[in-house]
């Protein structure tokens, strides 16, 4: 089966990203295909290459970014919600005049139609929030 | 029929209680996150939980629970323990899942 | 998989599949309801079969007489009303949520469909993607 993960918290606050990133795990190891991971709202911040957490903590981002590289998952930041939130890829660095990028591996960001089409081409989608 | 998923405490939030209004029988509720604890006997909202039982299954996530420091013996009578993979399969096994954020 | 999922799979882009999106939060305390509403604009170019409930502080993003100018943010209740440009025209309002509230239809800025429990249970059970935010 197709899934859809949703995820509008950001990493740490809130458990959503935890819940979603066991989630994730869980339906591969099942033999499931992830569609897509779409980050919204402050979950979009669980796309930054610049967070640093405690050494005895686990690391959300790249984490995420691990699990993507292990299983070629597609791991969308919503684009409006990332520039309003300060996250950018070097495109939209340039395209905006910013002189930094923060955007970790893995991660790629793009408009809101792509949550829009994990809704219709997965079976299933799962939303995690607060 | 609907997976709705709560992940906030009653204590806390009107999520269990709006989620009970809507779940139609037959439907299915998974307690995670913060949402477990209204999994527990002796709280104020077991009535509620044991009416939901009547006609609906009610799951709670384990891994949830042990990081809280609940022992599962204490979690009502006919609320099923899960984990992230049996989460994986009721996903699969119901038409749509419903997140009461 | 099931022959249908299959045929879906080859249709693509010819899907219709029923979208609801639950709005239960209030607007201007936390984001979720403009960032709802920009979810619902960008998806309306896709022609899927949309709705909308709103249920408990849902409801406020609403009522009428909204006006932000002193906290410095954007009023978006406007574009609820802009909504049947977009061909999204099913707004389904929880009666009892309005009731709580001291609300009614009339307080609200768009025409609804107010639903009692049952029809709003059985709105949700027919939906194959919920969105909440």
């Amino acid at each position: 089966m197709k899934f859809g993960i949703l995820v509008n918290e950001g990493p740490y606050t809130h458990q959503a990203s935890d819940s979603a990133y066991q989630f994730t795990k869980a339906a591969l190891e099942k033999g499931h295909e992830i569609f897509r991971v779409f980050f919204y709202h402050d979950g979009v911040n669980n796309g930054t290459r610049l967070s640093v957490p405690p050494q005895d903590d686990r690391h959300i981002t790249n984490r995420w970014s691990a699990l993507a590289k292990e299983h070629q998952l597609d791991l969308v930041v919503c684009v409006a919600a990332a520039q309003r939130r300060g996250l950018l890829d070097a495109n939209e660095a340039k395209r905006n005049g910013k002189d930094a990028d923060n955007i970790a591996d893995g991660f790629r960001i793009s408009g809101l139609g792509q949550l829009i089409e994990a809704g219709i081409q997965a079976d299933r989608l799962v939303v995690f929030g607060d | 029929m609907l997976l709705h998923t709560v992940n906030k405490s009653p204590f806390e939030r009107h999520s269990l209680q709006s989620c009970l209004r809507f779940a139609q029988a037959g439907s299915s509720i998974l307690l995670l996150e913060d949402g477990i604890y209204a999994a527990i006997q002796g709280t104020q909202f077991q009535p509620l939980l044991q009416e939901a039982l009547n006609d609906k299954k009610v799951y709670a996530l384990l891994p949830d629970l042990q990081a809280r420091g609940l022992p599962s013996e204490k979690i009502i009578e006919g609320i099923t323990l899960v984990d992230y993979g049996d989460f994986v399969d009721l996903v699969a096994s119901h038409s749509a899942t419903q997140a009461w954020l | 998989m099931s022959d249908e999922d299959m045929m879906d799979d080859e249709a693509g882009g010819g899907v219709v599949k029923k979208f609801l999106y639950v709005n239960r939060k209030a607007p201007y305390g936390t984001i979720y309801a403009l960032e709802s509403l920009e979810v619902v604009l960008i998806g309306a170019a896709f022609d899927q079969d949309v709705s909308l409930a709103f249920i408990d502080d849902g409801v406020y993003q609403l009522t009428k007489g909204q006006q932000t100018d002193g906290i410095g943010m954007k009023n978006f209740s406007p574009t609820y009303r802009a909504l049947e440009m977009y061909d999204v025209e099913k707004l389904y309002v929880d009666q009892d949520s309005l009731t709580a509230r001291g609300l009614n239809a009339e307080d609200l800025i768009v025409p609804v469909e107010v639903l009692n429990t049952t029809q709003m249970a059985e709105l949700m059970e027919t939906q194959d993607v919920v969105f909440s935010f």
